[in-house]
């Protein structure tokens, strides 16, 4: 369908994904500097101009795999480690937020209002660091640029799209069951209340006019909810109120990350069934963009020492819990990003990862970074 | 106008497959001499599709795949799936990113496959088919995200199934279309077509299609399009329906009808009852009614239905007067029925 829909979904789950990892950093009582290394490491990853290019040409949306196998990356894009099973919690709580985004948000238009609540969110988070934020500042250019002209039309077709790529995923979040925004059954709640969106009007009105446009009569009808008129319209600038609250950051200290793992059976069974279809997104499983992700690792066993694991479970308990009631179809089987025999795509990848500079954020480890990026294209 | 519109819920059906969030996904078909009725819900890939005995004893389930020549397992996804009724014979249309294909009613056989200009790589428009509808004795029309309205000729039976003429006038991504459904033969107007900027076009079929008029629309998608009785109900993104006079472009009526994009109206053409259903999760049924006399409309508002928590993509009447109707939803693997005691 819309072929212009990887660069929101990716920079969607990218924005959550960094609002439950500062959660967690914090959380863990991880020292301030190591936190902010993470963070910006990770940010820095996720806006390099290259991969940007890549992103924002037009294609269709990657197989699930090969989307979690990205961020599996960029979430060890810098010295922070996740084990599997909090990968895997990491992954379903950032999706999960995205779907609820995507299914909620007023007009298919507004979705570019979500990106920009978690870009917002994200220049504050590298406030204090001009490069990244000339680099996101960059990709607010791009997301004006390519998706301000589009129609309602065309929103609504990468509306559907990503709508496609979150059909049947029903895992049940605490944070919004507390909310009541999540159903035991893992559907969202949809009001039949509150504002309509910008440009509707409130249900209830039949108006009917002569052939020459003079309206004849006005009637009322119940509409069935209690609906509002709707607030006015968020900014679709560089700044600006954003007015929805749809991807700001719903975790704080006294909010914090939790998952229910669920699936009912039935639920369980349209998994399977899902994953052993051929995908209908993925036109090949490997790709440049998941290439280029492995090609951004800043960690060496050299400095071991200074990295660390960041967890998303309270207790042991919980994860070897988690990891026992876990689906075997909501596993997602890590994908060895191996060369493949296109020499096109490796001459171009070799070429891309030979241009990431050694940033200067992480100086520690540019002289084994380099050493890393020179062994992956021996491996080529 | 006194009918007794009060529905209640009947047992569901179950389908194999979530419904995807696409237009008017959700095709009906009645079999009267088999007394069945078969339905169909697009799920990424895939149509589900499921014949059900009016008695409720028997179903069945068949899913059809997107189909491409020469390739095994398709990656396409499917737009739309809908019944198309000739005097001759029913068939099944399926509209994807890659082509149309064309079914035996029951979903058997494919009769016949119409492959999509693609490009190599994709381009920033998307290329695809959507928007199905049987016009008069003989054609099907189908449209395309370039706008342009294919018609094809269909012989009362086998597969000699030809493109007879392209239809220009569009300039955006066509939505859907519909023919004229009251079986009226004074109507001029036998098909209307809708796209992606809510602009309408009016055709009147034949060996030549004619365009008889153009609606502009007003930013704003048609989602949803129907022609009844010479008028034009069109439901929009704006949760708007419009009513307005085929051959005029006449504004007869608007109807703030839903608080989000509405997905799908249907009309059952005996009795004027108009169904509209929405992503606010809500189903409403209407009455329309014609004063020729005074060249005026009347609508009223009979009924609503919530399916809670679930954004509509399908809703159509099983009936032609409109006793009872279907409807499903995103993320949903089972069709609602409602039926008038």
């Amino acid at each position: 369908m819309s072929s212009r829909t990887l660069p929101l979904l990716f920079i969607n789950l990218g924005g959550e994904m960094l609002y439950i990892l500062d959660q967690r950093l914090r959380a863990q009582n991880i020292p301030a500097d190591k936190a902010k290394k993470v963070m910006n490491d990770i940010i820095t990853t996720m806006f390099h101009k290259k991969f940007l290019e890549e992103l924002f040409k037009p294609q269709e949306l990657y197989s699930k795999k090969t989307l979690r196998t990205v961020f599996d990356r960029l979430a060890h894009a810098s010295i922070m480690r996740l084990n599997q099973a909090s990968m895997d919690k990491l992954y379903d709580l950032m999706t999960m937020a995205f779907k609820y985004q995507v299914l909620l948000c007023p007009r298919p238009k507004d979705l570019l209002l979500v990106s920009f609540n978690h870009m917002d969110a994200i220049k504050d988070f590298a406030r204090e660091s001009p490069s990244i934020l000339a680099q996101v500042d960059e990709t607010y250019q791009q997301l004006i640029e390519m998706y301000t002209p589009l129609s309602s039309g065309d929103f609504q077709l990468i509306r559907q799209t990503l709508l496609i790529f979150f059909q049947d995923m029903h895992i049940r979040v605490s944070i919004f069951l507390k909310d009541k925004v999540q159903n035991s059954n893992g559907r969202f709640v949809l009001p039949t209340t509150g504002p309509v969106p910008h440009g509707t009007q409130v249900p209830g009105l039949i108006r009917i006019f002569s052939c020459t446009g003079e309206e004849l009569t006005r009637l009322q009808f119940n509409n069935g909810g209690n609906y509002t008129g709707a607030l006015r319209e968020g900014s679709f600038d560089l700044c600006g109120e954003r007015i929805t609250k749809l991807g700001t950051n719903m975790y704080s200290v006294s909010r914090p990350v939790e998952t229910h793992m669920s699936g009912t059976s039935k639920n369980s069974a349209q998994h399977k069934k899902v994953n052993s279809a051929p995908n209908p997104l993925a036109k090949e499983e490997l790709n440049l963009l998941a290439m280029l992700m492995g090609g951004l690792e800043v960690d060496k066993p050299g400095n071991t020492d200074s990295g660390f694991r960041v967890n998303l479970f309270a207790t042991d308990e919980e994860e070897e819990e988690a990891l026992l009631s876990r689906p075997d179809e909501l596993s997602y089987g890590i994908i060895n990003i191996q060369a493949t025999q296109d020499q096109q795509t490796n001459a171009e990848l070799a070429k891309i990862m030979g241009e990431f500079p050694q940033g200067e954020d992480h100086p520690s480890s540019a002289s084994s970074k380099g050493d890393d990026l020179l062994a992956m294209m021996d491996g080529l | 106008m006194a009918r007794i519109t009060m529905y209640h819920k009947e047992k569901s059906l179950q389908i194999k497959n979530s419904a995807s969030a696409l237009y008017n996904n959700l095709g009906v078909l009645r079999i009267a001499p088999k007394q069945l009725t078969y339905f169909t819900v697009v799920h990424a890939n895939v149509v589900n599709m499921v014949s059900a005995s009016w008695d409720g004893l028997n179903y069945s389930h068949r899913q059809l795949q997107s189909k491409e020549p020469n390739v095994a397992t398709s990656t396409s996804l499917i737009m739309q799936a809908a019944f198309c009724a000739l005097p001759s014979r029913d068939l099944l249309v399926v509209t994807s990113q890659k082509g149309i294909q064309i079914y035996e009613s029951d979903g058997s056989i494919m009769v016949y496959w119409h492959a999509l200009e693609t490009p190599e790589t994709p381009t920033e428009t998307a290329v695809f088919a959507r928007g199905i509808s049987a016009v008069w004795e003989n054609y099907i029309c189908v449209g395309v995200s370039s706008g342009a309205i294919l018609v094809f000729d269909i012989p009362s039976k086998g597969s000699n199934i030809t493109l007879s003429e392209v239809l220009e006038e569009h300039n955006e991504s066509i939505t859907d279309m519909a023919p004229e459904c009251s079986g009226s033969q004074e109507c001029i107007a036998n098909l209307v077509t809708a796209d992606d900027g809510g602009n309408l076009c009016l055709w009147k079929s034949g060996e030549e299609f004619q365009v008889l008029n153009k609606i502009p629309g007003f930013d704003m998608s048609c989602s949803s399009v129907k022609l009844w009785k010479g008028t034009v109900v069109a439901g929009y993104g704006s949760g708007q329906i419009r009513l307005y006079e085929a051959v005029t472009g006449i504004l007869h009526a608007e109807v703030n009808a839903h608080a989000r994009w509405i997905y799908s109206l249907d009309i059952a053409p005996f009795s004027g009852l108009l169904l509209s259903a929405a992503e606010d999760s809500l189903v409403r049924v209407w009455h329309l009614s014609m004063t020729p006399e005074t060249n005026t409309v009347e609508v009223a508002h009979l009924h609503n239905e919530c399916v809670t928590d679930t954004q509509i993509c399908g809703a159509k009447f099983c009936d032609g007067d409109g006793y009872a109707f279907a409807v499903t939803g995103y993320d949903l693997s089972e069709i609602i029925r409602y039926v008038q005691p």
